[in-house]
Parts: structure tokens; sequence; C-alpha cells
């Protein structure tokens, strides 16, 4: 996709999260909205997939550790044809295969989540798995700043370094807002990427938001070497919508109809 | 009697099974001389990660493994590999129904010195509670070897509970298990004890006398599988006999008592009486300990005969 495309995508995507989250009632726009520029560049110009066959033994993995961020993976995988756009009405009903966290019930999805710092483990099994069976398919982690409170991210983090998984990329959506406040109240995390470098990862900044910058950082990984790699992506919560914008209120929280107008046309505005 | 350790045969079983099996994999947290596991990692070092003390991370690096096509082995002692990462086991395991096969060592009472915080009286419990977990508990060091190889052989997560001292052999080498199996150790008609690990030993032991000192004839079942459970047996336990009781090293409430409870409850009501653990214990040698907290053949032939009627 060229970066007209996937800036249209990544707009599709921003309002099938509001659309889901608000026809549902319930679900977590601030850190999808978040996400959707980065996903689109994912989906849109780096991974390697096949939406007609997810299961495809060579396909690159993106696993979603910030499960409840869903919607905006749903809505990737649907806008990129792994099952139809009207599914994603289904959202957190009743006998859906998109459920309230990302489940790998749904087409596309590699892992279940719903409880925050298990991915990144998960992914170093899955790169480990590649490693050993010496493919070439790349490993990808999307994880939350506030999730990196949970100490078992820093275990995965020092088990990748040891096992020298230089086909693995954590990817923190660091949006700087978690459920209760403004990470830096809850815990802070910085000075981040001197952490993430401390434990012998190779760290990356970009603006989440610029599609341009995420498309350079990601080709510029260097798959050759054995270092595992962070992209830590300056984010804004609730992009594209002025109301959810840095709004910790959105994190858990959809938009009522009439603020769901008002976003649809914020972002068709952009 | 010879005696010979669960845990030993269970990692001699995992060397074996790695030859054959290429997509077997091990993932250890710190323990693995202990557990045995050492053994495969010196076979197959490429297909072992001993990511640390660190048993979260353990479970679900296992989980991504199996996600790949993998069967890792998750070992570790049973207190560490059941409720630190119970969470791990419930979200990146059992609500996916991975191939993980949770294979835990120094569960029960059986620790020894080491006292309270290294005695596993809660890990079948929490096992159970998992819903897709298969359960085996298997009696000696030849069922253990039986246990692996089902576990690894059938698709979905599987938890295995070994002892750390070496117990008595009570089957012959050939056995096999079957998920949802049993094995009638002793025949008898007044009265059934369904037991599991270690306990069977006991149980049989319980019903020796029982018959030569007593006169009564108890069957003694040993239900190393449980989940799926063998609901047959104990329902025809239930029908045939005065009463029921079930032994195991394991807090009472939600273990095997439970279990077989619901069972006969649902069925044909009959008493079900309980020899289990019923409170923290404490440092001691495990004859101290099984005999100060009543779970030898004695306390059993105790409790029998208390019951008859």
């Amino acid at each position: 996709m060229n970066i007209n495309e996937i800036n249209e995508l990544a707009q599709s995507i921003r309002i099938d999260i509001l659309n889901m989250t608000s026809n549902a009632n319930s679900g977590h726009p601030g850190g999808s909205l978040s996400s959707a520029d980065i996903l689109a560049v994912l989906y849109g110009n780096i991974l390697k997939y096949d939406s007609k066959n997810p299961k495809w033994e060579d396909r690159d993995r993106f696993i979603l550790s910030k499960a409840h961020a869903c919607p905006v993976l749903y809505a990737a995988l649907a806008e990129n044809g792994y099952f139809d756009k009207s599914e994603l009405l289904t959202f957190r009903k009743l006998d859906s295969r998109l459920q309230g966290h990302a489940h790998i019930k749904t087409p596309g999805v590699e892992m279940s989540g719903g409880s925050l710092g298990q991915g990144l483990s998960f992914g170093v099994g899955v790169a480990l798995s590649a490693k050993l069976d010496k493919k070439n398919h790349k490993t990808y982690v999307l994880l939350g700043d506030g999730e990196l409170n949970e100490g078992q991210i820093w275990e995965a983090i020092m088990t990748a370094k040891k096992y020298e998984l230089g086909n693995l990329v954590a990817i923190v959506d660091k949006n700087g807002i978690q459920n209760d406040r403004f990470t830096h109240e809850v815990m802070n995390l910085n000075p981040l990427p001197e952490k993430w470098e401390s434990f012998g990862w190779e760290c990356f900044e970009v603006d989440g938001h610029d599609t341009e910058s995420l498309i350079q950082v990601f080709q510029s990984v260097n798959f050759e070497n054995h270092t595992p790699k962070v992209i830590i992506a300056d984010t804004i919560k609730g992009k594209g919508v002025s109301f959810m914008e840095n709004n910790p209120d959105f994190h858990g929280k959809a938009a009522n109809p009439e603020q769901l107008k008002q976003a649809i046309a914020e972002i068709n505005n952009q | 009697m010879d005696t010979a350790s669960t845990r030993e045969y269970a990692g001699k079983k995992i060397l074996e099974l790695g030859a054959t099996n290429p997509d077997l994999c091990v993932v250890g947290a710190d323990l693995n001389k202990s557990t045995f596991t050492n053994l495969f990692a010196e076979k197959y070092p490429d297909r072992f990660f001993d990511v640390g003390i660190a048993e979260q991370n353990m479970v679900n690096i296992a989980a991504g493994l199996a996600a790949s096509g993998k069967i890792p082995i998750v070992s570790t002692f049973a207190v560490f590999g059941s409720t630190r990462p119970m969470d791990q086991l419930r979200v990146g395991v059992a609500q996916s129904n991975l191939n993980v096969k949770v294979i835990l060592t120094h569960a029960g009472l059986l620790t020894g010195e080491d006292g309270i915080s290294a005695q596993s009286l809660e890990d079948i419990s929490l096992f159970l509670s998992l819903h897709s977990f298969s359960v085996l508990v298997p009696s000696d060091a030849y069922e253990a070897q039986a246990a692996v190889e089902l576990a690894v052989n059938t698709p979905g997560p599987f938890y295995i509970r070994l002892s750390r001292p070496a117990t008595p052999v009570l089957n012959n080498k050939n056995i096999q298990l079957q998920q949802g199996g049993s094995n009638v150790m002793v025949n008898g008609s007044n009265i059934s004890i369904f037991a599991c690990g270690y306990m069977v030993y006991h149980a049989i032991e319980a019903a020796k006398i029982l018959k030569e000192q007593h006169g009564i004839s108890a069957r003694v079942v040993n239900i190393y599988s449980l989940n799926p459970i063998d609901e047959s047996i104990i329902i025809k336990c239930a029908e045939e006999s005065q009463f029921i009781l079930t032994v195991e090293e394991h807090f009472k409430y939600g273990g095997l008592h439970s279990l077989i409870s619901q069972i006969v409850t649902q069925n044909n009501p009959v008493k079900v009486l309980s020899v289990s653990m019923n409170t923290y214990a404490e440092s001691g040698t495990s004859d101290e300990l099984i005999n100060k907290y009543g779970l030898n053949f004695n306390s059993i032939v105790e409790k029998v005969l208390a019951n008859l009627s």
C-alpha cells in the first residue's frame, strides 16, 4: 500500500472502532484509536499474511497483548479481508466470533488475551519456535504502556535477550493513560527507552501517528542480528476524536449516539 | 517393597520421548535438576528453555510454543507451577485449549522438611477448576511414565501430579493409562476406597489390614484420571458398597473427595467419607507428617472401622 492508502485504512479502522464500540455500548475505544495508525501500517505495509489462509505457516505473527484494544485488531482484519466487515457489528454480542477481549476463535487472532502482561512471553514462545524451525517469519507484539506495570513483561524482556530473539519486535503504544489515570501518576515508566536498552534490546522511538515515520522505522529493523527490538510509539489515547483525546474517561467507555455522530464527522474531516 | 521416584521416571520418559518426537520441548524455571528435566536438557539443548525463576513467563512461553505446533512440557514444583501462574494457565492455556503439558513434581505433603510453603495441597483443586485441563495423578513411577506418554500423545492441556520421594512400586512396567480410566487394585465387597497418587499404596495396605485383622472386604480403586473421571466405577461402587472413602494427599475441598461426592450425589447417594488434609502442616519427615496428619494406612483403617455399621 502507498501512504495515502495506509492513511485511508487508518481512517476506516478508526470509524470501525467507533461504530463497533458504540454499537456494543461498551469496549475500549481510547486505546484502540491510539493503535490505529500502527495497525494500519503493519497490515497495510509490513506484515506478511494471507487473509484467506489465516493459519499460513510462514505468516508473520501479530500478537495483541493489550487485548482490550481488540476493536482495532478486528477492524484491521476485516478491512484486509479476513472476514466480512458486516461482522464487526457483532462485536461483544452473543454468538459472535468477536469477543470482548481478543480470542483465537477469530480468524487472524493469534493469542487469547484479556489479562495484561502475558503477550510478550507468548511472543517469546512463538519466536523461539520460529528460530528452532529456522523459519524467517517475524513476531510482532503490541503492548500498552500501562501494561508495562506487569512484572511478567520484564521477565519476558530478559528471556528474549537470553535467547537472542532477533526475530521479535515489541511495540509499545505509549498513549500515557491507563484505566484510572495518567501512567506517570499510576506508575512512572520513564525513562522508558533506557529501561529496554539496559535489558539489551535495540530501541526505536517514533511518533505513533506519523504513518510515514512508522513505515520507515518498521522497514529499518535489522532482522539479521540477534537482538530483540522494541519500537516505542508515542501516541495519543483516543486519537482522532477531540473529546476522547487524552481523556482517561474513554479508556473503557463507548461514545453515545450523539457523540458517535460527532466523532465520525471529525474522523471524516481529517 | 521396591520403591522408585515418580519424578525421576517421568524425567526419563520425557528424555525417551524426545528421541521420537521432534516437536517435544521443555520449558523450565531453574528447578530442572530436581524435576529431572535436566536429562532432556543435556540431550536436546535446542529444545530446552530455562526461563529462570519466572513461572508466569514460563507458562505463556509454553503457550506460544504450543500455538506454533510444538508440544511444550512445563516443569517445576507443584507449588510454583500452580498457584503462581494460575492466571497464565487460565487465560493463556485453558481458554485457548492449547497443547501444553504441565508436569509438576514435589506435590502433596511429602516435601518433608521444607515446610508448608513447599507443600502443595491445593493444586488438584486448581487444575480441576481450569475447565479444559486433563488431570492425571499417577500412583507410582511406572504410572508416571505412562501418564507422560499419554499426555504427550493426546492433544490438549494436561496436568500431571508427581511426588518428591521414592514411593512403592505398585504396577508393572508396561502399565498403560487412559483418559478417564481407573484401576481396581484390590477387589472387595463391603466398602470402596478411592485413592490417587501415593495414597493408593496406603489404601492397599489398609485393605490388607481390614481383611486380615477385621474380616472386612474393601475394594481399592486407583482413580488416576481426575478429569475426565471414570464415572461408571464410582457409580458401581456407590451401588455395591456400604460407603465410599476417598483418600488424598490434598486439602479436602476441591480435590478427590469433592469430585467423587459430586458424582455420587447425582446418582446413587451413599456416604462418602474422607481422609485428607484439613490444615496447613509443618516441617517434618515424610513418615512423621503422614502419621501426624492422618494420611497413612492406620488412619484409613480407623476411619473405616469407626463408620462401619
